[in-house]
């Protein structure tokens, strides 16, 4: 039996990679800060995937004997109080981190980008007493509201993300709501409804897509403010609790009692935060420049 | 004579400046009245009712509004038998009836901060309260009071204890700091009106509480130790995280905090502060437990507790843990310094005290595998206190991963902290604490209980409450020690009902200008701060 032959267009191949690998350093050329902020972000992400693969020793079990070590070739970045290796406890700390900024960022987008889409498309008194609603919830600053979320619904890592996500609706449907309102005006939409289809299916499959945009900005920041969210939660012992790894804890155990004595213990994990903040807002405001058509020629 | 001149002159000016010297030294040791003591409390407070709480967060802000019947001797704290009398007459009765009595003078002098008489009348309803408490009462010592048959008041000044049998407990009982006198006005008006309300007969009279931020109170110049007390008023002000309470000793925004810091806390305050910073150390009535809800399964089976405690490493958590929280001593349910206290030999012969590790860790997993409860998972309901409460939670969660289990911590903050351990009883295994103010070992174990109200294990056991009533009804102290022997093995070893960690170690650094108050063996003792003055010298 004759194998069917296979061609490959290698040269083609090739000139695809080149352009696209020619684009993403056009881009890095362009977009040095969003380039560094990306490669933040894929760290972490490799870090959080990875953690089981790439950390040395167990992220919970405490060993005494070793507690409070300074940074050393066995432990480059110390010990904590219960002889835990640091490092191990940041590499894992990220996969808390992208875990509760992830969803939080993806619930909390797309329910606004929901709710944006649908007080625009609507109108009228629907739109005037859903943005009553979303005023009151974005009156309380983001911590308030969600120290207030979790004191209701008490602690752990599903209502910490219940609280983080909370917030976030409000604060993308506004963005959304504006965007959408003008594209509500535009013709097509005027036809899909001349064409009798259901609302649900203008706002999900004509309108939305025209406001994602936005909405991959907002995910992306929000991201960043959900990892700041749930270590400032953890480190009010809000968050998550002990022995999970996650950043806003070991700052929380390590800097009130040994801030002057071992040092170590709360500043890699406060780096780590900063880091993962810094690189997901450069990305984010990248992803801005490149989406928004006002500034991409700028 | 002019040679004698300034000789003359040198010896009067040498003999001035010793007067001054010896009279300086003396008024510095002579209280001097006047200030504001602030103080920082780790804790909130769940109610102002003294006689259901048990933790230090309502001890330290509301306790100087009340008075005692009697009270552990405020210059001598350390004793476990040195009482004296607070709204009593003279010193504190001896017993008649073969035991049987106790009568009490109350004093005539003593004003409520409303005015109103403090009367027999008062005392009576206070200890009615507390010994037999109305159905749907919560009285956390009720059970400490298991020899009282009766309380009267024959007249406006006496007050009649009537014991069912003589016990050396009942005294140290009495004098538990938590038995604040109530105006029997108020408890007829409404008996739970002490939870929302504040009025006693202490040095000091509740002037605010901004919930969350301070309690305050001001001087009560018709307290009834006269010249007492010495500082104009205090203000407890509530700081949740250890590092505020340190950095505000640290800054001079508090003189002083009551409960007790780590070792490393004491270090760091010492280095910055030098002799501005005056320590106190002392052991600690205090430990705390793990306490498993029998009403859920697998824990109602005794073979899943045992693996609990054998799952624990003590001696080397002692080791550890003592460098880095409030705890350090290993024990069983007795305090440890006392006679009837359990020595290593007898410690080590119960379940989770042995010292080979390996061997109690393989027979937690035997006895986990023979309930079927192999991989045993379940949450641990901790209290956000950070110490010794987190640490210890921390600790123990690691101990039962060693030993093959799986655990998680929901931690929660003081007031639903008590919610779910009194109502909502919704906990796999809590942390708890057995914290007692007088040493009164007889007294004390009662917490393991299953009918004592600050039990929340939720069980019954006959045979322990057996062995109890022995104890309480003992007068030998060599039977006391067997007794308590066969009610420590039964309760934390062979039903394994509680866990016991490790007994605290209290270390209080304070500001040095802070004079009068001396260290107890518990947080609770000596809290009316009546004693307390602060040296402007040194300020």
């Amino acid at each position: 039996m004759a194998t069917p032959e296979v061609y490959i267009d290698s040269e083609g191949l090739a000139e695809d990679q080149r352009s696209l690998l020619g684009k993403l350093a056009g881009l890095c050329r362009r977009q040095p800060l969003g380039a560094a902020g990306a490669l933040v972000v894929i760290a972490m992400i490799v870090m959080a995937v990875f953690a089981n693969l790439i950390s040395p020793y167990d992220p919970e079990l405490a060993a005494f004997e070793n507690m409070l070590q300074a940074p050393n070739a066995d432990y480059w970045f110390g010990t904590d109080q219960f002889g835990r290796d640091i490092l191990t406890r940041l590499i894992y700390g990220a996969r808390t981190a992208l875990f509760v900024g992830f969803t939080c960022a993806f619930i909390g987008a797309t329910g606004g980008l929901v709710l944006g889409v649908a007080s625009a498309y609507f109108g009228g008194r629907f739109d005037l007493i859903l943005q009553r609603i979303m005023d009151v919830f974005m009156a309380f600053p983001l911590i308030i509201l969600a120290l207030a979320v979790v004191a209701t619904l008490g602690t752990g890592i599903q209502n910490v993300i219940i609280a983080i996500t909370i917030p976030f609706i409000p604060q993308c449907a506004r963005v959304v709501r504006s965007s959408a309102l003008s594209i509500r005006e535009i013709p097509y939409v005027d036809a899909a409804r001349a064409c009798g289809f259901s609302d649900l299916r203008i706002i999900l499959r004509h309108m939305a897509p025209n406001v994602m945009a936005p909405y991959l900005i907002m995910l992306t920041t929000f991201v960043g403010q959900a990892i700041l969210l749930e270590a400032s939660l953890s480190y009010l012992g809000l968050g998550v609790q002990e022995p999970t790894p996650a950043w806003g804890l070991m700052l929380q155990g390590g800097a009130e009692e040994y801030a002057e004595s071992a040092p170590w213990v709360p500043i890699f994990p406060g780096i780590a935060i900063s880091l993962a903040v810094f690189g997901f807002n450069l990305f984010g405001d990248a992803l801005r420049d490149l989406l928004d058509p006002k500034l991409r020629n700028r | 004579m002019r040679r004698f001149g300034p000789k003359l002159a040198t010896a009067v000016l040498v003999g001035c400046a010793l007067a001054l010297g010896i009279a300086g030294q003396a008024s510095a040791d002579m209280p001097q009245r006047g200030g504001i003591l602030n103080f920082v409390v780790g804790s909130k407070i769940p109610s102002y009712d003294l006689h259901k709480e048990t933790t230090f967060g309502v001890i330290h802000p509301i306790s100087p509004f009340y008075s005692l019947l009697i009270r552990v001797n405020p210059d001598n704290p350390q004793s476990a038998t040195d009482f004296v009398c607070d709204v009593c007459e003279g010193s504190v009765p001896a017993p008649t009836n073969g035991g049987k009595t106790y009568t009490f003078k109350i004093r005539k002098d003593i004003k409520f901060h409303d005015g109103t008489p403090l009367s027999s009348a008062d005392v009576k309803a206070t200890f009615d309260k507390i010994i037999f408490p109305p159905e749907g009462v919560p009285s956390a010592r009720k059970a400490f009071f298991k020899m009282v048959k009766s309380v009267e008041a024959p007249d406006d000044s006496t007050v009649v204890f009537n014991l069912d049998f003589p016990s050396g407990a009942f005294i140290p009982a009495l004098a538990t700091p938590f038995n604040i006198i109530m105006s029997k006005a108020k408890l007829d008006q409404d008996i739970g009106w002490y939870a929302k309300n504040v009025m006693g007969s202490g040095p000091f009279v509740f002037v605010e509480h901004q919930p969350g931020s301070f309690v305050s109170g001001k001087r009560y110049d018709n307290y009834h130790h006269k010249g007492q007390p010495y500082l104009d008023g205090y203000k407890a002000i509530a700081a949740p995280k250890m590092a505020v309470r340190l950095q505000a000793i640290r800054g001079d925004r508090a003189a002083i905090e009551f409960r007790g810091f780590p070792p490393k806390a004491r270090d760091d305050l010492v280095n910055a502060l030098g002799d501005k910073i005056t320590v106190q150390e002392s052991d600690w009535n205090c430990v705390l437990l793990s306490t498993p809800n029998q009403q859920r399964k697998p824990f109602d089976d005794a073979r899943v507790r045992q693996a609990l405690t054998l799952g624990v490493d003590r001696w080397g958590g002692s080791k550890y843990l003592s460098q880095i929280a409030i705890v350090k001593t290993v024990g069983g349910v007795v305090y440890p310094n006392h006679p009837l206290a359990a020595t290593k030999d007898e410690l080590t012969k119960l379940k989770g005290y042995g010292t080979d590790l390996e061997a109690s860790r393989a027979e937690a997993k035997k006895l986990l595998a023979e309930a079927g409860q192999s991989g045993l998972s379940f949450e641990l309901h901790n209290r956000g206190v950070d110490q010794p409460y987190k640490v210890v939670g921390t600790w123990l969660i690691d101990q039962w991963a060693k030993a093959g289990m799986k655990v998680k911590q929901r931690v929660q903050p003081t007031p639903p902290f008590y919610a779910t351990l009194r109502k909502k009883k919704d906990f796999d295994v809590s942390i708890d604490f057995n914290c007692q103010s007088v040493i009164n070992p007889i007294a004390d174990v009662t917490k393991f209980l299953g009918s004592a109200g600050n039990n929340y294990g939720q069980y019954e056991d006959a045979e322990l409450e057996k062995i109890y009533d022995k104890l309480l009804r003992s007068g030998d102290e060599a039977e006391q020690r067997a007794l308590m022997r066969q009610y420590e093995t039964r309760a934390i070893s062979d039903q394994a009902h509680i866990g016991v960690t490790l007994w605290w170690y209290k270390i209080n650094p304070h500001r040095s200008y802070v004079k009068g108050w001396k260290i107890a063996p518990s947080h609770y003792l000596n809290q009316q701060l009546d004693n307390i003055w602060l040296d402007k010298s040194l300020m």
